[in-house]
Order: structure tokens, then sequence, then C-alpha cells
């Protein structure tokens, strides 16, 4: 039997080849895909994000990671049921109208993949409509906004503005480097995050909530 | 080809065999709580101090940059702009994505600026390209257009090509064109900075302008940032990028070992120079 833990080791450690190959062998003996994705999968993304966060990390560390944990998940995803995955939520993430910072907001978007999230990622110089219309299609419920440059952050307001004024049920979550808790306040974001590991744990809070 | 920019007093040439010009990148209040809080209270002494310390740290031309979600950058931009002309005697850079800020601190500025910066974008290229020419100001062509920033040499290349063919139709010689190659992160992507050294080569090679990089952003997410930076440097230097916009107290050794290892540094006394002083 293969040891689900030896999955988890896998993904930390990025490599690709042997969690394609565990997931398959392990899947073969009829283990629980549920139990694979669970505690094979997810939890080693988990404690990537954690060791991230901490400096622990680095980020090619993390990319490595993700591309292995997805690498595992495309095996698994013929086999799973609506169900076995219990989706922690649908996000429609991208960088505001104007900013073409693209790397801040796609490790979100891998996080976030990883801690279960499904996302759509409408890539950069994003307008409030996209996001919109975007979050309408998904039936989104939370949407994350990025901006790198003091100048494109107001636009987040718009993208904000435009959620609320179609009455959406999607929750709003900024951030990027001149981003604060203040100016999140500010603009009536309904949540903020520094940095990708904390965009996950904001992110499951605004769903639940 | 030479880039010449002025101050009322100092004229600064970026050219190719010369030394790599140094422009100075600390007047912006990106990520800096301390000036974040003084611009946004009308406070200019906490940006004419960073001026003074990054001449006296090697730089050339200093960028400024007032943007912050509450400034009003057209009041704000050639205040600070006045502020800096009183304060040194370097060409400065003028940093705004506003077109009406740069049109009014074009208008107070003595002497021959830079503008940072414009895009292969279509709008970006119509509201902005006749005020460097109305101005006889120089200005830095990103190249990202419409469709964001490509990931492949050719597409940067064409966009380069773009900027000084819409330049040259406005009246822009192509010596007041200075491209930014775009740097991307390394840890996300091996082959990033790659791209942007092989776009330095074939911009220097096909339109011989001069060329920028901000470079910092190479090493995000990585340990010991200050040093890939600086390999980086020294990598896009030989590469013909000739003009970085950088922290310089940090950078400056490693341009000058960088420019004296190229011949750029007759007799290697602008490097014995620096290297006397901070003994």
């Amino acid at each position: 039997m293969v040891d689900l833990t030896k999955i988890k080791d896998s993904v930390i450690g990025g490599e690709v080849d042997d969690v394609v190959e565990m997931v398959r062998k392990a899947v073969d003996e009829g283990q629980s895909v549920k139990r694979i994705l669970a505690e094979g999968l997810i939890s080693g993304m988990g404690i990537v994000g954690d060791k991230y966060e901490k400096g622990d990390f680095f980020l090619p560390e993390m990319v490595i990671a993700a591309t292995a944990m997805k690498a595992g998940l495309k095996v698994l995803s013929p086999m799973l049921k609506p169900g076995d995955v219990e989706s922690a939520g649908t996000v429609v993430l991208g960088t505001a109208k104007g900013d073409i910072h693209d790397i801040g907001k796609s490790i979100v978007g891998t996080m976030l993949e990883g801690a279960g999230f499904m996302v759509t990622d409408i890539g950069v110089d994003a307008g409030p409509d996209k996001f919109v219309e975007t979050a309408k299609e998904n039936n989104a419920d939370l949407i994350g906004i990025s901006a790198l440059l003091t100048t494109t952050m107001v636009g987040m307001e718009d993208v904000i503005k435009a959620v609320k004024e179609a009455g959406l049920k999607a929750r709003v979550m900024i951030g990027g480097a001149s981003v604060t808790q203040e100016f999140a306040d500010k603009v009536g974001a309904d949540g903020y995050a520094p940095d990708a590991p904390s965009a996950v744990g904001k992110a499951k809070e605004l769903v639940k909530s | 080809m030479e880039t010449k920019l002025s101050s009322a007093t100092k004229e600064v040439i970026i050219g190719d065999d010369l030394p790599t010009v140094l422009i100075g990148e600390r007047i912006n209040p990106t990520g800096k709580k301390k000036m974040t809080a003084a611009l946004e209270a009308g406070d200019l002494e906490v940006v004419r101090r960073e001026a003074l310390a990054q001449i006296e740290a090697g730089a050339d031309i200093l960028d400024v940059n007032v943007a912050t979600p509450i400034i009003d950058e057209v009041t704000m931009l050639p205040e600070v702009v006045q502020a800096v002309m009183g304060t040194v005697d370097a060409p400065l850079c003028l940093d705004s994505s506003n077109p009406e800020a740069l049109e009014a601190a074009l208008k107070i500025y003595k002497g021959k600026p830079l503008v940072n910066s414009v895009t292969g974008q279509e709008d970006v290229l119509k509201r902005i390209l006749p005020l460097i020419e109305e101005h006889k100001a120089a200005v830095i062509g990103m190249t990202v257009d419409d469709d964001g920033i490509p990931n492949d040499v050719d597409r940067r290349v064409a966009i380069a090509h773009k900027i000084v063919e819409r330049a040259d139709k406005s009246g822009i010689p192509p010596e007041d064109i200075i491209i930014d190659c775009v740097t991307m992160t390394v840890g996300a992507d091996a082959r990033s900075a790659l791209v942007t050294i092989e776009t330095i080569r074939r911009v220097k090679d096909e339109l011989g302008v001069n060329i920028t990089l901000g470079a910092s952003n190479v090493s995000f997410g990585l340990p010991n940032r200050d040093l890939i930076n600086g390999a980086f440097l020294a990598i896009a230097i030989a590469a013909g990028m000739n003009c970085p916009v950088i922290n310089v107290a940090k950078m400056r050794p490693t341009v000058l070992a960088t420019d004296l290892l190229l011949a750029y540094d007759k007799n290697a006394m602008r490097y014995i120079r620096a290297q006397r002083q901070s003994r």
C-alpha cells in the first residue's frame, strides 16, 4: 500500500514524477480517491504554504510543489465525483485595470488551488466589467483583486462598487505591495491579505462568513 | 547613440562605451511608509534628504514618483520636482502614469528631463508622445502592450520597434527613446531573466537605442536578493543595458566593477575613486 504521507512529502519536495507514480499506484490499489487528495496532495501543499509564510521556503520551491500537486490532481480528476472534492469555494482572481503585475496574483491563485478552491484567473489589466461578468458566470464566492502600483490601487474601488451594484454575493479581497488594511477599509473591501499564504486563510474566513 | 539629459546646470550623457548611468529609484512612496506619510502631509523635507543621499551615493539621475492613492499628482509632482531641482543639480526622471501630472511637471522643469514612461499601448502612446515632443524631453518605453508583458523575446522586440517608430512619427528622434526590456521574477519562471537579457541584445542590435532596467523584480521570493540583483545587473550591462533604475547606495559598487571589466571606465579611475572614498 502506498503510504499517503509519502505522497504528501513528495508534494512538499516538488518531486513531480514521484507524486504522479504514487498517486497512480494508490488508485490502482483501490485507496480512497478522496483521501489521496486530502491527505496526500492538499495537505502537502498546505505545509508548503506554511513554510513559505515562515520564510523557510522560497518561491521556486512553492512553484514546483504546486506543479507536483497539480500533476497528482490530474491523475485523480477523472475519478473524482462531485462531492469528493469539497471545494473550499469559487474564486475569481485578477490584477486591476492598468496594472500588468502578474506574479503575485498567480502565486495567490496557486496557493488557493492548493487549498481546495476552484480558481478562475482573469489575468492582468482587468476592468470592473470583467470581474463582474466572470464572477457571475462562475457563481463566485470570492473575488480577489491584485494591484502593485499606487496608481492602479484606486481601480480596486471601481471593481468593489461594480460588484455591489451588480448585487453579487461574492465577497471581495484585495492585496499587492502597496495595499494596506487601512486602504482596504477605505475602499470597502471585505478583506485584505499581505501575502499569498495569508490570502488563503483570509479567503477561507470570507467564504465561511 | 547618445541620449543627452540635463538639469539647469548639468548634462548627463547615456551612450555606448560610456560609463553606466545610475538612475536613483528612492524618491517613490511605494512600499515606504515614512515617505508616503510625508508626501501625503505635503512635507517635502524627506524628499530633499533622499535626493541628497542618493547623489552622495553616486546617482547620476533621480527618478521622481509621488503616486499614492490619495495624492493629487497633478499638483504634487511639479511641487516635488521643484523641491528636488532646488536641492541637487542632477537631471531628473519624471515618473507618473498620469499625463496631466507629467505635463504639469514638464512645464516647470528646467533642462531636458527623462519621462518614465510610455508602453506600446495605443492610448498611452497617443497621450504621452505629443508631450515628449512638445517639451523636447526623452522618454522610457516599456516593452509592454495591450496584451500585457509578452514572455517571449520576439514580441518584446516588436513592441520596442513600435515605440521607436511611433515616436519618430511624432517627431521624437530615437536617441530620445530609452527602452525598458522589463524584468520578471526568475523564481516564478526560470527563463524569465534570459528573456530580458536576450531582448536587451536584440533591441541594442536592431535599434541601437539606449536601454534601462529596473532590476530588483528579478529576485522576488528568493533569499539574498541583493546578490541576485547584482549578478543580473552585471549580465544586463554586458548585454547592452546602460542606465538602470536602482537603489544606488546598494548597487553602485557592482555596476562600477562591471563597467571596469567592460572597459567603460578608463584606467579604472572611477572604480578606484569610489573604493578609496568608501575606505
